[in-house]
C-alpha cells in the first residue's frame, strides 16, 4: 500500500469514527452552516462535536501549516480529504471568510505574529470575519473606494462606508481596505483588520429579493484602527486585495464541490420530467456541469503546485457562477409550481425560490461576470487595451 | 491522480507539438492531399513516420511490440492532430482497431499488429450503418458458414474505409437489431471476397466509404474476442474512439482560438487593434473558458478511462460532448471574428470548421452524447 493509499485509509477511518450522522447530509440553507464566531448558536449538538472534533485534528483548514492551526496536508493529502469527505456527503466542519479569503492573504501577506495570533483563531472558528471591500461609488470599479484612514501616529482614524459587507451584522473582525493616500490611486491603499465592536462602526443589513439579509451597508464613524492591525506594507493593500481576490473568486465558483450535488439530476425529481425539451436542456446542463467539475478538480490540482495561471480563479469564477444560475433556473423549470411556493413547511420556507434568487448575486458579487471577461481578456489573454 | 500531464507525459507532449508542427502542418499535409485529390486524403510518408515516433503502437502492449501506454498519451497526440488538421488515420486504427485487437487472440495480433507498428498498414472500424452514430442498433448479419461465418449487410461513412488494409466490422451473429447481445466483432480484410466500398470525400478533404457486405466469408480466426459476446469490446473500443475524438477536437478548438486571438492582435479597423474592442473581448474570454473546461473534462475520461473505473463511461460521454460544443463555438467565432477573409479558401480558420464538423459526428454528436449522460444518470 503506498503512503497515500494509507493516507486515505486513515481519513477514512476516521471520518467514519467522527462524523456525527447528521453532518452526513448536504447543508440545506446557510442556517445548516457552521460560521463559528464569538456570537455563533450551534443549530444542534452534533454540529459543536464535529467542530471541535476537526478543530482539534487541524481539520477545519487541513492544508495549513500544523503552527496556525492546521493539520499540514500536502496537495495530494488534501485531495484525498475533500475525495473521502464527498464520498459521506460530510459536511465542512467550519465555513468562513476567514478560511477562503483572510487565511490564505495572511499566509502570504502576513507578519509571523499575525499568523499565529490570527491564523489559529479562524481554524478554532472563535472569531468571524467579514469583508469591507465595496463601497456606494466602488462596485466594479472597486480601486476608486474612498474610505479614509487618517494618520494619528499610532493609529489610524477611519472613516467612510462599505456596502455588501456580508455577514457583517454578524461578523467579530473585519479585513478592511481603506484608502491612506489620497494621491495615489492604486498605491494609496491599506489593508486593515478590526474589530466590529469598536466604537463607530454601525452595521445596516440590506433586504434583498431572496426575502434574507446577507449583505450589510457598513458605516466607520472616527473608527481608531491600532497600526500593527495593517496587512502587507502601508498603500500595498492593493496587492493584497487582488491576491484574495482570486481566493475569493476561486470560492464563489464552487471548485471543489460535491460531484453528485453538482449535476441537476441529483436534485430534481426526474419523474415530473415530461417535457422531453426541458430534459434536453437538462441533459445539456449535466454535460456542463461534470465538465466543470473536472475543470474545479483541474484548477485545485493545479493551483497547488503552481501550475495555474494566476489569473485563472477569475476563470473558474465566471463559469461556475454562470453554471450555477442556470442549475437554479432549470430547478425552478423541473419544480413547476410547486417552486414558486415561499413560506409552506413543505417548501422548507421556500428554500429553492429564496435559493434561486440568491444565486443572481453571484456573478455580481466578488466581481461581476463582466469585469471576469475584462481580467481574462488582459492577463490570459493578452489582448489589447483591455 | 492530479489532473495534469506527468513529466513523461508533459515530455510526449513536447515531442508530439514539435512533430506535428513541423511535419503534419496544414500546408505540409492537408493542403498538400487535398491540393492534388489524394484518394487517401492522408499521407502514408507521414504514418511512417508516427511509427517511427511509436505512435501507432502508443495503445499496443509492450509485450505486443508497442508502447503500452494509455488514453492520456494517446489524447496528447490527438490534441496535436487537431491544432494541426493533420489528416491520419491514427484514431482508426491505432486508437479503435488497436483497442479492440487488445481483446484478439495471439494468432489474429500476429497478423495485424505488426503491420501497424511498423506503418505499413491502416486500419478502419465499420460499427454505424447509417448517416448518425447508433451503434445500439446493428442489423449486418454474420451467420455460420462452412468453417467460419459470412457476412452480410452495409456499413455508413467508414472513416479511411478505402485505404484500409483492415476493417474492424460489428455484426449481429444472434438476436434482433436493438438487442444488446448477439454482437461478433470481425477483422475483415480489405481483400475479402464480397466486400466492396464506395468512396466519398467529406466535407473537410477527408475520404470515407459506404461498405457492402455480400457472402462475405471469413475463417473463425478472424472473429475478435468472444462469438455473440462482441458487444464488451466494441464498447470498450467506443470510448477509445470517443474519448479520443473528444481530445482531437479540444486540439481543433485550442487551434482556432489561438488562430482567433492572434488576428485579433493584428487586425486594425476604425484605426484600433480589433482586440481593443470588449464586444470582441469578452467573446474570446468566453470562448477560452470554455475550451479549458473540455480540455478539463477530457483529461478526467481519459485518466478514467486508464485507471479502469466504473465511471468512465459517463465521463467519456460528457467528453465528447463538451469538447464538440467547445470546438463548434471555437471555430463559428474563428470565422466570425476574422470577417471576409475567413470565408475564403486561402485562410485555415475555414478549415478549422470543416474538420469540426467532420469530428463533431464521428463517434457520436454531443446531442447522442448529452442524451446518453441524461440516460446514464436515470432520466
Amino acid at each position: 500500500m503506498s503512503d497515500l493509499d494509507a493516507f486515505r485509509a486513515e481519513i477514512r477511518a476516521w471520518l467514519e469514527e467522527n462524523c456525527p450522522p447528521e453532518m452526513r447530509e448536504p447543508a440545506r440553507d446557510e442556517d445548516d452552516v457552521c460560521w463559528g464566531g464569538r456570537n455563533f448558536k450551534f443549530k444542534n449538538e452534533a454540529q459543536k462535536l464535529w467542530l471541535e472534533r476537526c478543530v482539534a485534528k487541524g481539520y477545519t483548514v487541513p492544508d495549513w501549516p500544523k503552527a496556525y492551526g492546521g493539520a499540514g496536508m500536502s496537495p495530494a493529502e488534501a485531495k484525498i480529504w475533500r475525495e473521502e469527505m464527498n464520498r459521506i456527503n460530510a459536511r465542512p466542519p467550519l465555513s468562513s471568510f476567514g478560511i477562503w479569503m483572510l487565511g490564505p492573504a495572511l499566509l502570504k501577506f502576513g507578519t509571523e505574529e499575525q499568523k499565529v495570533h490570527y491564523l489559529g483563531q479562524v481554524a478554532r472558528g472563535e472569531i468571524r470575519w467579514c469583508q469591507g471591500y465595496s463601497e456606494p461609488g466602488s462596485g466594479s470599479d472597486l480601486v476608486s473606494l474612498q474610505t479614509y484612514g487618517e494618520d494619528k501616529g499610532d493609529h489610524w482614524v477611519v472613516n467612510g462606508q462599505k456596502i455588501w459587507t456580508s455577514y457583517a451584522n454578524k461578523a467579530d473582525w473585519i479585513f478592511c481596505l481603506v484608502r491612506t493616500d489620497k494621491t495615489n490611486k492604486y498605491q494609496g491603499i491599506s489593508f486593515l483588520l478590526f474589530d466590529m465592536t469598536s466604537p463607530g462602526v454601525t452595521t445596516k443589513p440590506i433586504l434583498l429579493i431572496s426575502g434574507s439579509s446577507p449583505f450589510c451597508e457598513t458605516f466607520f464613524d472616527n473608527v481608531k484602527v491600532p497600526k500593527h492591525q495593517i496587512v502587507g506594507e502601508l498603500n500595498r493593500g492593493w496587492d493584497v486585495a487582488k491576491y484574495l481576490l482570486g481566493h475569493e473568486r476561486e470560492m464563489i465558483s464552487g471548485a471543489g464541490g460535491n460531484d453528485r450535488l453538482n449535476t441537476i439530476g441529483a436534485v430534481l425529481n426526474r419523474s415530473g420530467l415530461e417535457d422531453p425539451v426541458l430534459r434536453a436542456e437538462l441533459a445539456q446542463f449535466d454535460v456542463d456541469a461534470l465538465a466543470f467539475s473536472a475543470m474545479g478538480e483541474k484548477f485545485l490540482d493545479e493551483i497547488k503546485v503552481g501550475k495555474a495561471h494566476p489569473a485563472q480563479p477569475n476563470m473558474m469564477k465566471y463559469a461556475g457562477t454562470e453554471l450555477n444560475k442556470r442549475r437554479y433556473e432549470l430547478l425552478m423549470a423541473g419544480g413547476g409550481s410547486a417552486s414558486l411556493e415561499w413560506e409552506s413547511e413543505a417548501s422548507d420556507g421556500g428554500a429553492r425560490a429564496r435559493s434561486w434568487l440568491r444565486t443572481k448575486a453571484n456573478s455580481i458579487e466578488g466581481g461581476t461576470s463582466e469585469v471576469m471577461l475584462n481580467v481574462i481578456s488582459k492577463r490570459i489573454l493578452d489582448l489589447p487595451g483591455a | 491522480m492530479p489532473l495534469y500531464h506527468t513529466e513523461d507525459q508533459a515530455m510526449l507532449a513536447d515531442t508530439a507539438r514539435q512533430f506535428m508542427a513541423d511535419e503534419g502542418n496544414i500546408a505540409k499535409q492537408l493542403r498538400h492531399w487535398r491540393d492534388i485529390n489524394c484518394q487517401d486524403g492522408f499521407g502514408h510518408g507521414l504514418w511512417k513516420q508516427f511509427a517511427e515516433l511509436g505512435f501507432t503502437g502508443i495503445l499496443v502492449g509492450e509485450a505486443d511490440g508497442g508502447l503500452g501506454m494509455g488514453h492520456v498519451e494517446a489524447g496528447i497526440v490527438l490534441e496535436e492532430i487537431g491544432r494541426n488538421l493533420t489528416p491520419s488515420p491514427f484514431l482508426t486504427s491505432s486508437v479503435m482497431a488497436a483497442t479492440a485487437l487488445g481483446a484478439a487472440s495471439a494468432d489474429l495480433k500476429g497478423r495485424w499488429l505488426p503491420g501497424l507498428l511498423s506503418g505499413d498498414s491502416v486500419f478502419a472500424v465499420a460499427v454505424d450503418e447509417g448517416a448518425k452514430h447508433r451503434p445500439e442498433r446493428i442489423k449486418t448479419r454474420a451467420e455460420r458458414a462452412g468453417n467460419g461465418f459470412k457476412l452480410n449487410g452495409s456499413k455508413a461513412f467508414v472513416v479511411h474505409g478505402g485505404s484500409a488494409d483492415m476493417l474492424v466490422v460489428a455484426a449481429r451473429s444472434a438476436g434482433s437489431d436493438d438487442d444488446d447481445a448477439g454482437i461478433t466483432l470481425f477483422a475483415v480484410p480489405k481483400n475479402a471476397t464480397g466486400l466492396s466500398q464506395d468512396k466519398v470525400r467529406l466535407v473537410d478533404s477527408s475520404m470515407a466509404t459506404h461498405v457492402k457486405l455480400d457472402n462475405v466469408m471469413l475463417d473463425a480466426d478472424a472473429v475478435i474476442g468472444e462469438v455473440d459476446g462482441g458487444r464488451e469490446v466494441l464498447n470498450r473500443m467506443l470510448q477509445a474512439g470517443r474519448v479520443g475524438a473528444a481530445a482531437e477536437s479540444v486540439g481543433v478548438a485550442a487551434g482556432a482560438f489561438d488562430m482567433t486571438t492572434t488576428y485579433l492582435k493584428q487586425r486594425k479597423q476604425f484605426g484600433k487593434l480589433i482586440g481593443e474592442f470588449q464586444a470582441l473581448q469578452h467573446r474570446a474570454a468566453h470562448l477560452y473558458s470554455e475550451v479549458e473546461i473540455a480540455r478539463a473534462a477530457t483529461i478526467k475520461a481519459q485518466q478514467l478511462l486508464d485507471a479502469g473505473s466504473d465511471k468512465a463511461d459517463l465521463m467519456v460521454s460528457v467528453a465528447k460532448a463538451k469538447a464538440g460544443k467547445a470546438a463548434s463555438l471555437a471555430v463559428k467565432e474563428g470565422v466570425q471574428m476574422h470577417g471576409g477573409i475567413g470565408m475564403t479558401d486561402e485562410y485555415d480558420i475555414g478549415l478549422y470548421m470543416k474538420r469540426d464538423r467532420a469530428l463533431s459526428e464521428f463517434m457520436g454528436d454531443q446531442y447522442y452524447h448529452a442524451d446518453r449522460v441524461a440516460r446514464l444518470s436515470g432520466y
